[in-house]
């Protein structure tokens, strides 16, 4: 008999990490909506934040002031991908422009190694990844404080991003550039403002996800493979729906983690690597637009 | 200078279907031919086993990755996937089946691989564009995974490290740099023959009707299904012909993780830098991006001397790869080739423009 205990704290623990790529996962959203580019480079965006954080930590600033420099060196970085990648690049296909992403991938990736060194990192943000005492006492269960810590931001972030979306003058553009980039422009929507925008602001939720990421496994350039992990997330929540990511990083933690421990050891373990994967595709197979994607109708 | 058709007329329609019409490019190939099998007189062995070698195995699997991607038009991020199955299917095949002759082997692991590809190919029939590069990540995944995980494809190494046998072919062992070169380029020049026999053949129009816009060339009378997968397993074909290449007249030793991510995105850089849809392109592209790190490093050597530290010209590196495909994307999305193609242009005019 199963251990229904051990059961529930694999599956929260699953759920909780499951945030964290919908944290990562939700950058990728942004962006896609507001200039259909799959931006590839998010992995390294997350990377290159939280290593920029650090590193002017290092210089002797405080975490409070660290904090808003780099996130003007995301929104920086952000307008220079608009500048210099998007917008010679307007009006070429999906693939183009993924494939330029990959480009500005290992362009951010060089750099942030340039400027900041290859070391691994120690990022404390004060929450530690331990069990919570009192969860502990009284079901047996492990839960770590800083996965409940990361699902809270998430949450916060998302609740933030759908206010800003829906309640504010720019996230109607925002919305108004996603439905139609020519229309949009013709009323009179600022489109180069309205990409340097979700680009900035994937940039500083990137830097929270990198600093989630960074407290839990150190600050290094593993980080750069999260994102290579939030994939399958976009593939199951649909890469225009914000819900869909949260919903579906839910379920790609959960199975990851319960595939890893329940059926893992039949093959050996270490499945966690491509499981999601699997999920991703098998899950395409049935419904190709994703959870709460927008369906795709194709026309001759 | 240089040569144009003047005077060369089609008369009838052989002719006019031949693979090189001109007899200026017969004699070009010809003499590239010839150059290229006297090479290994010329060049040392450092030349033929670090640059020359590889440098036909990955024009080889880059053009495995231009048939999926140039020609078909389905994005993949899984070539190097496809390439491990062709080495560790020619490691086995060795292995286990005695006095197998070495380009049979080759070709069977190709056929593996191919079988492989078909499998992965399924999911692009559902599903184009973004979401079929991810659905091909799973596969790049799952086979470094599965190569790693059971020790049946690695004979139970403990190392989990294969260590590729001698090539042996009628009896005669293909040990030195320059007999492996034969071989590599044996191989190399009649699949690349093959290729562009395909691209400008029935089966490439195919494909580039379904690349071009696939409702429409099932309007048209193509079968999806089968035209995509034709494209998925003769791509996996020659990415696993080329993976065995790689392990056995390239690196030796091989490791499942050798096959990782990192050489899927250098293959499909190979693929936009060289030229979409041209198989000229696979092979330029295949050397720029092998020569580039190398000239990187001398280029930093001689400005910085030694003391230079190899993190940062590493990271340097990275940076001007990453500049370059963005500018081959913006300025020359059709890559080196294309430029070669307008030099040939502009050359037949000049000197009298008008």
């Amino acid at each position: 008999m199963l251990d229904f205990w051990f059961f529930l704290e694999v599956l929260v623990g699953g759920l909780l990490s499951g945030t964290m790529y919908a944290l990562v996962a939700l950058g990728f959203v942004l962006i896609y909506k507001a200039s259909s580019v799959f931006n590839f480079a998010q992995g390294a965006m997350v990377f290159f934040a939280v290593l920029s954080f650090v590193g002017f930590m290092e210089l002797g600033l405080p975490f409070w002031a660290a904090l808003p420099v780099t996130v003007g060196l995301m929104i920086l970085v952000g307008m220079g991908t608009e500048r210099f990648v998007l917008r010679p690049l307007v009006n070429q296909s999906e693939d183009t422009l993924l494939m330029a992403t990959i480009g500005l991938a290992f362009v951010i990736e060089g750099v942030a190694q340039l400027a900041w060194g290859v070391d691994v990192r120690r990022l404390d943000l004060g929450i530690r990844d331990e069990p919570i005492n009192w969860v502990m006492d009284k079901t047996g269960m492990l839960v770590s404080q800083l996965d409940v810590t990361a699902a809270a931001v998430a949450g916060i972030m998302v609740a933030a991003l759908a206010l800003l979306f829906s309640h504010t003058k720019v996230g109607r553009g925002l919305r108004a550039v996603a439905d139609d980039h020519a229309a949009a422009l013709s009323i009179g929507i600022p489109l180069k403002h309205i990409w340097m925008l979700v680009w900035a602001t994937a940039g500083v939720v990137a830097l929270v996800a990198g600093m989630l990421w960074g407290a839990r496994s150190g600050v290094q350039f593993a980080l750069v493979w999260v994102a290579l992990k939030a994939l399958p997330v976009l593939i199951i929540g649909g890469f225009t729906s914000v819900p869909g990511v949260i919903l579906a990083g839910l379920i790609v933690g959960a199975v990851e983690k319960l595939g890893e421990v329940f059926i893992g050891p039949f093959f050996g373990g270490g499945i966690e690597g491509w499981a999601p994967y699997m999920l991703a595709v098998l899950f395409l197979l049935i419904r190709p637009e994703g959870l709460f994607g927008e369906k795709i109708i194709r026309r001759v | 200078m240089f040569y144009r058709e003047a005077g060369q007329f089609r008369t009838s329609y052989a002719q006019d279907s031949q693979i090189f019409p001109l007899r200026q490019d017969r004699v070009g190939i010809i003499i590239m031919l010839i150059a290229a099998v006297m090479l290994p007189f010329v060049a040392n062995s450092y030349w033929l086993s670090a640059i020359l070698i590889p440098w036909l195995v990955l024009s080889l699997v880059a053009l495995g990755q231009n048939i999926l991607m140039g020609y078909a038009g389905q994005l993949s991020l899984g070539s190097a996937g496809f390439m491990a199955v062709g080495a560790f299917a020619c490691y086995n095949l060795i292995l286990r089946i005695d006095g197998i002759p070495f380009v049979v082997a080759v070709a069977l692991s190709g056929v593996c691989a191919a079988l492989v590809g078909i499998v992965f190919g399924l999911p692009s029939l559902r599903i184009r564009g973004l979401y079929l590069a991810v659905a091909t990540l799973a596969s790049q995944f799952f086979i470094v995974w599965a190569l790693d995980k059971f020790g049946w494809f690695k004979n139970y190494d403990p190392a989990g490290v294969i260590t590729a046998q001698p090539i042996v072919m009628f009896g005669h062992n293909f040990a030195t740099p320059r007999e492996k070169y034969w071989v590599v380029l044996a191989i190399v020049a009649v699949l690349a023959l093959l290729a562009k026999n395909m691209a400008r053949g029935s089966i490439g129009r195919g494909w580039m009707a379904v690349r071009d816009m696939d409702v429409a060339a099932e309007v048209m009378g193509f079968s999806l299904l089968r035209t995509k997968l034709q494209a998925f397993a003769i791509s996996s074909f020659y990415c696993g012909v080329g993976g065995a290449l790689f392990a056995f007249a390239y690196l030796q030793t091989v490791e499942p993780s050798a096959f990782g991510i990192d050489l899927s995105f250098r293959i499909l850089f190979m693929v936009i830098i060289g030229g979409l849809g041209t198989i000229m392109g696979s092979f330029l592209g295949a050397g720029f991006i092998l020569l580039m790190p190398i000239f990187l490093n001398i280029f930093f050597h001689t400005v910085f001397g030694k003391s230079v530290d190899a993190t940062i010209t590493s990271a340097l590196e990275q940076v001007i790869f990453g500049v370059m495909i963005i500018m081959f994307l913006i300025f020359e999305p059709l890559g080196l080739a294309r430029l070669w193609q307008l030099t040939k242009e502009r050359l037949r005019l000049w000197p009298f423009k008008h």
